[in-house]
């Protein structure tokens, strides 16, 4: 079994990443970088209300973290380390081992025929 | 349980173990089925190498060598950054099975989470370019 806290890590990526709203903030994060609530509400079609939530939830499942900004606002980063364990449960479900052996069964079929006919 | 650590499969392959053995452990092999471009150092702690069709090439780690029932290589976690640290484990076992052979092969690690010493370099890292940003915007500011 693997250890339990990698099944809760990858569980809060994917349900933050289940909500359009919060799929926004993260990815302007990525895109542009720290920002404030504020910030976000002036690039995002979204109330300063309900991104301020977001954050503070966001915060919580360690998704992005807080800092001092200017003037007294916080700032908000993401963190990419469990982005990093998420991808790597995308990446089990992406491995196509049933496509690549199928692939290996015809390459060795045909080089069997291949020899019959010499 | 959700976090797949660990993939298994098994197939019954109409050719001999020793053909099967061929296609998984030497270049002209793996270009067949696999990759393209594939070179392979087929000893433990060698290195080997492919270039797949979305033009990534995957650097592999030979691991164990037990011609012809055991091949086992790391490579890098499939679809994560060429810096990423983890690897996966994939070993493939060869069984005689009438004329032809049982194969299987499990892919592991799946589940491994970054380690602290990873998790610290990564956000040293992170924390590394808000810096040297920060230090390249001081420079052009002094130059200017």
């Amino acid at each position: 079994m693997p250890p339990p806290d990698v099944e809760a890590i990858a569980e809060q990526v994917f349900a933050a990443l289940a909500d359009p709203s919060r799929r926004a903030i993260l990815a302007a994060l990525a895109s542009e970088g720290p920002a404030t609530a504020t910030d976000l509400a002036a690039r995002l079609p979204i109330t300063r209300q309900a991104i301020a939530k977001h954050l503070v939830l966001l915060a919580e499942a360690g998704l992005v973290t807080a800092e001092p900004g200017e003037r007294r606002r916080v700032r908000y980063r993401l963190r990419s380390a469990p982005m990093r364990v998420a991808q790597q449960f995308l990446a089990a479900l992406a491995r196509d081992w049933d496509g690549q052996l199928d692939a290996l069964k015809e390459h060795l079929d045909r080089q069997a025929r291949g020899s019959e006919e010499q | 349980m959700g976090f797949p650590d660990r993939i298994e499969r098994t197939v019954e392959i109409a050719q001999p173990p020793a053909k099967v053995w061929a296609a998984l452990t030497t270049a002209e092999g793996l270009n067949a089925w696999f990759g393209t471009e594939a070179s392979i150092d087929l000893r433990p702690g060698g290195s080997a190498r492919m270039r797949f069709d979305n033009g990534s090439t995957v650097h592999m780690r030979v691991e164990r060598v037990e011609e012809p029932t055991v091949f086992g290589y790391t490579w890098q976690v499939y679809g994560l950054p060429e810096d990423d640290l983890r690897r996966t484990y994939v070993e493939f076992t060869l069984q005689p099975a009438g004329a032809g052979t049982r194969l299987t092969v499990v892919e592991s690690g799946f589940a491994q989470l970054p380690g602290d010493a990873y998790r610290a370099a990564y956000d040293a890292n992170a924390q590394g370019w808000a810096s040297e940003l920060g230090e390249l915007v001081d420079y052009l500011n002094a130059a200017a």
